[in-house]
């Protein structure tokens, strides 16, 4: 458990980066620190292994004031990830990984087999080991960053803004790497960023940070966007929020109705007769869907149904059969970005079930509603 | 050319002495602008003290500087050592800027990452900062080693010894052709093989600075 009580930090210019945070975080939990820029989040951070000094106030590390041991030795124990990762050029990715446990005194050649099943571990060949840090990509980088910080297995992991330096796609694929690996390690993380969507995703607990080194509100992501405190919180978590709280809500239930569907290969014939108001998924010899075809699509060719004339499908939704079906906002998602205003419904393998519509999801939400579950 | 042949052995000692004379105070140089470099980089008052000192130190012409030093050091006018301090001084005086923008070309990310492992700051410096500044420093050296070794020929006006003994003592009447050629050609060849081996250790301390993203090994 980190507390922070009543910790200020003024920095010598006189600039008030954090004021009276009084805040806890809890263990094995992910806590993520969010807020405008210059609200004082990496300062927060840094005050946990004594990068920054606080100027006044305590915190606590299980139940210890940091400033009791030296910061140096603090550091040791407690993982950290930069953003852009801060990996050190001159060294192969694997010394890189291997720089904690070396600086505790493990044996070089243990530290390195380590840390070549940490590579494995965040996702990464082994033989990746070799390089240099400037051969790899910037998401390459990443992993190797949230290795280096796992290797001499701190319960405390520190993230500044870890992924906010790659593109979208690489960032959700390394969100979603840090869920799982969580799941299975169990740290008690600390995360900083400015990406409210982000802070939704990853967070067990959310602490929103005004400019000023203020914290405006502490709750989880839900109660987060169900009951934001003031209009600050309520701006910061956006517009939208109603849309993002539907992904808190499973989907599991909801109305999948059956939808017109075609082979990929069929004739054209066949698909203008299976069209259902004017359209029909088109599924592949495993039954996923690769796209849909229309009226219109379909009056100006002959022969058969080709990738190439389909017109691209919107999001999909996965139902599981287990009943871990995915959320409203999933749901509903699949069906406003459908061409046909149908959202094609997967299972877990990928494979065609039916579809959805923005009504059913709808009425899913009033139900929930009138059973409770929407937090007002 | 049968000059040459006689002299064979003497031109190759003194080769080896004026590399000794010229490489010293480089390898002097190094250890005094490390510290200085780190301080420059340090301290904001100590760069604005010593990189323009260092700037002016590298104005003053060698022979001022090695006629002025038995004042400065209180040797006596024909000491060797006046040349080898001077040369010294232009050594640092060329290495404290360089390496003072090499430290702090190092990537604040990195910095902080090395601090945040646990690194307290000389252990930091030897283990992170110093090798980063490895081409930058190499750079440096090479330019400092270069001049070193055709300043010692000059240093020979003050009896220094080295290969321009032969510069001097072929010049006196009647002019001995292949003895200043010899002089000069051995002062060329010292000096291109001397920047040759240090671009080559430079290139075999940082296997990583030739990777390029992408690229595998
Ligand atoms: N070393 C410093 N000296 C003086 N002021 C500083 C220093 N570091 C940060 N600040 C100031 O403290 C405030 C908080 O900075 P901090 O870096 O903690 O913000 P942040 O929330 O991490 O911002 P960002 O999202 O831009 O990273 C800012 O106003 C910043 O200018
Ligand atoms: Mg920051």
């Amino acid at each position: 458990m980190i507390e922070f009580q009543a910790v200020t930090k003024r920095y010598d210019d006189g600039t008030v980066a954090v004021d009276h945070l009084d805040l806890t975080i809890e263990d094995g939990r992910v806590t993520v620190l969010v807020g405008p820029s210059g609200c004082g989040k990496t300062t927060s951070l840094r005050m946990i292994n004594r990068m920054v000094e606080a100027s006044s106030g305590t915190i606590l590390l299980d139940g210890k004031d940091i400033r009791d041991q030296p910061a140096a030795a603090l550091r040791r124990g407690i993982g950290y990830v930069i953003q852009n990762a801060g990996l050190f050029p001159h060294r192969s990715v694997l010394d890189n990984v291997a720089t904690v446990p070396i600086l505790l005194g493990t044996k070089k050649a243990a530290a390195r087999k380590r840390a070549a099943e940490l590579l494995e571990t965040v996702g990464l060949p082994a033989e990746m080991g070799k390089r240099y840090p400037g051969q790899l990509s910037g998401g390459q980088q990443q992993r190797v960053g949230v290795a280096r910080a796992l290797a001499a297995d701190p319960p405390v992991l520190l993230m500044d803004e870890p992924f906010s330096a790659v593109d979208p796609i690489v960032r959700d694929d390394l969100q979603d790497e840090l869920l799982r690996l969580q799941s299975e390690l169990g740290k008690t993380i600390v995360f900083v960023t400015h990406d409210i969507d982000e802070a939704i995703k990853l967070g067990d607990k959310v602490a929103v940070l005004r400019v000023g080194g203020q914290l405006a509100q502490y709750d989880s992501p839900s109660a987060l966007l169900a009951k934001p405190v003031d209009d600050f919180v309520a701006s910061f978590v956006g517009r939208d929020r109603g849309y993002r709280a539907l992904g808190f809500l499973s989907a599991h239930g909801i109305e999948v109705k059956p939808v017109a569907a075609v082979a990929l290969g069929a004739t054209v014939d066949e698909a203008r007769r299976a069209l259902e108001g004017g359209w029909a998924v088109v599924v592949d010899d495993t039954r996923r869907p690769v796209g849909w075809v229309s009226e219109v699509s379909l009056s100006t060719v002959e022969g058969q149904v080709r990738r190439e004339w389909l017109v691209s499908g919107g999001s999909l939704y996965v139902a599981d059969a287990e009943g871990k079906a995915g959320s409203l906002r999933t749901a509903l998602d699949a069906a406003l970005s459908s061409p046909a205003a149908l959202g094609i419904t997967v299972d877990g393998e990928g494979a065609l079930v039916g579809a959805v519509t923005a009504e059913s999801v709808l009425a899913a939400l009033a139900k929930a509603r009138q059973a409770g579950e929407v937090p007002l | 050319m049968n000059w040459v042949a006689d002299h064979a052995d003497e031109l190759f000692t003194v080769s080896l002495e004026h590399l000794r004379l010229a490489l010293l105070p480089v390898l002097v140089g190094l250890l005094l602008s490390l510290p200085l470099g780190w301080a420059a980089n340090r301290w904001r008052i100590a760069r604005l003290v010593l990189v323009p000192v260092s700037g002016l130190l590298y104005t003053i012409p060698s022979l001022a500087l090695f006629v002025m030093m038995p004042l400065l050091i209180g040797t006596q006018i024909l000491d060797p050592l006046n040349v080898q301090v001077a040369l010294t001084v232009y050594t640092v005086a060329l290495l404290v800027r360089s390496i003072a923008d090499a430290l702090a070309a190092v990537p604040e990310p990195v910095i902080a990452a090395a601090t945040a492992m646990g690194y307290r700051a000389v252990g930091r410096f030897f283990a992170v900062e110093l090798p980063l500044a490895i081409p930058v420093m190499v750079a440096g050296l090479r330019v400092a080693a270069v001049s070193n070794i055709s300043l010692v020929a000059v240093g020979q006006i003050i009896g220094v010894g080295g290969l321009g003994y032969f510069l001097l003592h072929g010049a006196q009447s009647p002019p001995n052709y292949p003895e200043i050629i010899s002089g000069i050609v051995l002062i060329v060849v010292l000096a291109l093989l001397v920047d040759l081996l240090l671009a080559l250790a430079g290139r075999a301390l940082t296997p990583w600075a030739r990777s390029r993203p992408g690229g595998s090994r």
